[in-house]
């Protein structure tokens, strides 16, 4: 059964790519990228299960931190057009 | 009872599967970047949340539970943040929303 | 100072549930990082009502139950949407006045909107919310909801 729920979660996985190839704008793409994260999430902690393995679930973990913090580096790239410098709030 | 369980957790992660395709289905069936953002939360809230569910009855009380509940907790609590910072930095960026017939006057 | 130990035990308690390790010296250097990482926060003014609100966790026990099942009513709904040929979506903006009064209110608010499938906070501000719905129904259903009462009656706990 955990089979199924991997097999299911690859196809929809293959679904988010196709939006991620086509676009059109740079925020369909961050999104795209944002929700393959929530699903490569799912499929590591399926497969810790698969395998018998529960280590995959440290690995769950810390892809879950790792997208968001990825997600509001994009983004906020994109609305400042740098990182922010040291000691400047980055915030209005 | 057991049976049950079992039964309750593969019904939990079958559905959660299907709740994921649906929302990237929709990902790509959807017109407008704002709509798709709709589309994706489907995944990430029932989705993700039923198949977490379905671990957890499989997992039984045990540490393994302990951490799909913190996994369940992160995407909680992160998911809405990212897909607010999405949506406000798009709209900065002057992407305009798709809005239905008669409804750009209803912005009060 | 309350508040600066149950940090410390939440900490420790992370720390165990992650390592599942009850050796002595794990468990020390568990006691020294989260002693070490509450010290931190208090240094950077961070541990108060607002940054850890532990004030509020009863609250969560009857708020969480409603909105999880929120959560499923909606996504039930935004499935049937998806998933039918026409595609009958109706996008609409909506601005209205929240009823909380603290930050910790507001966010919680403006969370579980965006967390709700069918309906994105896209503007936060104290005097203003401007959300995205999918239909018409659903963002027009956001202004003065259920919700906002019961994040108003969440909040006036603490």
């Amino acid at each position: 059964m955990f089979t199924a729920a991997a097999a299911g979660l690859l196809v929809a996985l293959a679904l988010v790519l196709v939006r991620a190839v086509r676009g059109p704008s740079v925020f369909d793409r961050v999104l795209a990228a944002n929700t393959t994260g929530t699903l490569s999430v799912m499929l590591l902690s399926v497969i810790g299960f698969l395998t018998g393995r529960p280590e995959f679930l440290d690995l769950a973990i810390i892809y879950g931190l790792l997208n968001v913090v990825g997600t509001i580096a994009v983004l906020k790239f994109f609305r400042y057009g740098n990182l922010g410098e040291p000691g400047k709030g980055g915030a209005e | 009872m057991s049976a049950l369980v079992d039964a309750l957790s593969w019904a939990c992660l079958v559905a959660g599967a299907v709740f994921c395709i649906i929302g990237s289905v929709g990902l790509i069936r959807m017109p407008d970047f704002y709509t798709r953002v709709h589309a994706a939360s489907v995944t990430d809230t029932a989705g993700a949340g039923l198949l977490l569910l379905g671990m957890m009855l499989q997992a039984g009380f045990t540490l393994v539970t302990v951490k799909l509940i913190i996994i369940g907790l992160l995407i909680l609590f992160t998911s809405p943040t990212a897909t607010h910072a999405l949506c406000k930095a798009a709209l900065m960026r002057d992407l305009k929303p798709l809005l239905a017939e008669g409804e750009a006057t209803s912005k009060r | 100072m309350i508040r600066f130990a149950s940090l410390f035990i939440v900490l420790f308690l992370f720390w165990v549930v992650l390592s599942g390790f009850f050796t002595a010296f794990l468990l020390g250097a568990g006691v020294l990082s989260a002693l070490a990482v509450a010290y931190f926060a208090a240094r950077m003014q961070f541990v108060d009502h607002e940054g850890y609100p532990v004030q509020l966790s009863p609250g969560l026990l009857v708020y969480w139950p409603w909105l999880f099942l929120e959560i499923m009513k909606s996504a039930w709904a935004v499935s049937k949407i998806i998933l039918s040929p026409a595609l009958p979506v109706s996008p609409t903006m909506v601005k209205f006045i929240p009823g909380q009064r603290s930050v910790v209110g507001l966010v919680t608010h403006a969370n579980s909107i965006t967390l709700t499938p069918g309906t994105i906070a896209i503007e936060v501000q104290h005097d203003e919310f401007v959300v995205h719905g999918l239909t018409r129904e659903s963002a027009h259903g956001c202004v003065d909801s259920e919700m906002n009462r019961r994040v108003r009656r969440f909040e006036g706990q603490a």
